[in-house]
């Protein structure tokens, strides 16, 4: 079967990804986040639509999908396991399907505690691993979890999980990664990157083990728009590292934002010389507008066409 | 053992409002171990609620008691045989098992609970009790070496540690630690790290709770009627 996803052309035909990145808002008014999608829309080959994230209540990503649908751009749906079940998210997955989406991102979620509705149930009848299998299982086997078979085959689908080198145990995390390759992940995408070295360091386990020609990495790249932001994620997101140097070189700088989007374009650069970087996954979140510059000063413009 | 804490006072005078003659019941079992329904707790619960009842003008009369079991009817109706009973509520300070239990042998008197059920776990140390088991029906103690990510992974993942797992801790609060990180580094220890790399399919749920309320009947172990 041909692809029918735009990123998974771009990753087989051997080009540098880039995808950027889309919080729906908490309100059903999307019109500004069209308008940033539709900003970025010749510099990024899909948008990951974020699912509730950090568990707070917002438009659902299959809701913003279908309006990049509209507009011809092509989605990359967030799926966590905190929110539904087993029935719920095969479901979503063929409801998606159905109406053009070919790109899903299979995450866990961060736990409930972190948002606006802490007194919710959290829950992960699947966890993260399982999910991307059944994705999988749903494409390949034609079967639910269940061992029930689908009416209709599904269309090719493209299936994403995610990777965090910055969590722990380090040890671990390369094969933590191999376990998702094995379960049916064809593209990865990281944390935000700052700590370059331990990333590196990853990247290192991750080729003995010979998972990049198993799967397509994408690091992830997010711009440093302030010292707050920069000292909110180093103190209050687990399983993210913002080095100390980091900050105090933003903090030194004339133009504090450009010195962040600096510091991206550098990332991008360094990790397009890494062996196994099939792309970057450019998480701008409420600061999207800085995406096509980051692209075009990083190189990465024009977008590749494939077909 | 069942894990619970005694609810806040203003609670309990608040939900025995109504009524005058009062039996504060204890449980001399698990509760007992944390110091949250015992004899002791009882006698201090049943003063606490006179003082403030007088304060507030309201006639009471409070008797406190302490069963070995308040889920056991052996126990219950021990109890029910050797005390007379006249009261108007009783404040039970047993798990949530023996105020239903209690309820069952006494469907004519109000049982009210006085305490909040947390969890099953044990005691880690003095003052410190921890959940590590939540009953889910299908044990996967075997795949962890004795740690339960079930209960003790606050997404209760079955294939590893998800990206929120930073120094041991879990992303949840630095007070948990992370089951994961724990099943990790125990086999590792062993030796026995590659269970770690086998993909664990999604686990059935319908032995735990989510498949309904759970009753065990042992047909070999029964007795027949009239037996």
């Amino acid at each position: 079967m041909k692809p029918e996803s735009n990123l998974e052309k771009i990753l087989t035909s051997g080009h540098f990804a880039v995808t950027g990145e889309l919080g729906p808002p908490r309100s059903a008014y999307v019109d500004e986040i069209k308008h940033h999608a539709d900003a970025m829309r010749k510099h990024v080959d899909s948008y990951n639509i974020t699912d509730n994230q950090t568990a707070i209540v917002r438009t659902s990503s299959i809701g913003v999908a279908a309006s990049l649908l509209q507009m011809g751009l092509e989605p990359n749906v967030q799926m966590t396991v905190r929110d539904r079940n087993r029935i719920c998210l095969q479901s979503d997955l063929l409801g998606a399907v159905s109406f053009g989406v070919r790109n899903f991102l299979c995450l866990q979620g961060d736990h409930a505690n972190f948002g606006n509705e802490p007194q919710s149930k959290n829950v992960n009848d699947l966890d993260s691993m399982q999910l991307i299998q059944a994705l999988k299982n749903l494409r390949d086997e034609g079967v639910f979890i269940s061992g029930e078979k689908l009416e209709h085959p599904l269309p090719r689908i493209f299936i994403g999980a995610v990777a965090n080198p910055f969590a722990d145990p380090f040890e671990y995390r390369h094969l933590r990664l191999a376990k998702k390759i094995e379960a049916g992940a064809q593209f990865i995408q990281t944390q935000c990157i700052f700590d370059m070295d331990r990333f590196e360091k990853w990247m290192e386990k991750v080729r003995e083990l010979g998972l990049h020609k198993k799967t397509y990495i994408m690091g992830g790249v997010t711009p440093i728009k302030s010292i707050g932001a920069a000292r909110y994620m180093q103190k209050n997101v687990a399983g993210m590292i913002v080095p100390e140097a980091l900050i105090e070189r933003i903090k030194g700088a004339k133009d504090r934002q450009k010195e962040g989007i600096k510091i991206a374009i550098e990332t991008i650069q360094r990790l397009k010389e890494i062996e196994g970087i099939a792309g970057v996954h450019v998480m701008a979140i409420a600061w999207e507008e800085v995406v096509p510059e980051i692209v075009e000063s990083a190189g990465l413009y024009p977008r590749p066409k494939v077909d | 053992m069942i894990i619970a804490e005694r609810k806040p006072l203003a609670e309990i005078a608040e939900m025995l409002k109504p009524f005058q003659k009062i039996c504060i019941l204890g449980c001399g079992t698990c509760v007992t171990v944390c110091l949250a329904g015992g004899e002791k707790e009882a006698a201090e619960t049943a003063a606490a609620l006179s003082l403030l009842r007088q304060k507030e003008g309201q006639k009471t009369e409070i008797s406190t008691f302490t069963l070995l079991r308040q889920c056991e009817y052996e126990y219950i109706d021990d109890f029910i045989a050797k005390n007379e009973f006249d009261y108007d509520v009783i404040l039970s300070l047993a798990c949530g098992v023996g105020v239903q239990t209690m309820t069952t042998r006494m469907p004519d008197k109000i049982i009210l609970p006085g305490l909040n059920t947390k969890s099953m776990g044990y005691p880690v140390e003095q003052g410190v009790w921890t959940e590590n088991c939540l009953g889910c029906g299908d044990c996967v103690l075997d795949l962890t070496l004795g740690i339960c990510p079930i209960a003790r992974c606050s997404k209760s993942m079955l294939n590893g540690p998800c990206g929120g797992s930073q120094d041991g801790k879990c992303e949840v609060s630095k007070d948990i630690d992370c089951a994961w990180h724990l099943i990790y580094e125990r086999l590792s220890k062993m030796g026995m790290v590659d269970r770690m790399n086998k993909i664990q399919p999604p686990k059935n749920w319908s032995t735990s709770h989510h498949g309904g309320p759970r009753t065990i009947i042992r047909e070999d172990v029964r007795l027949e009627t009239g037996e």
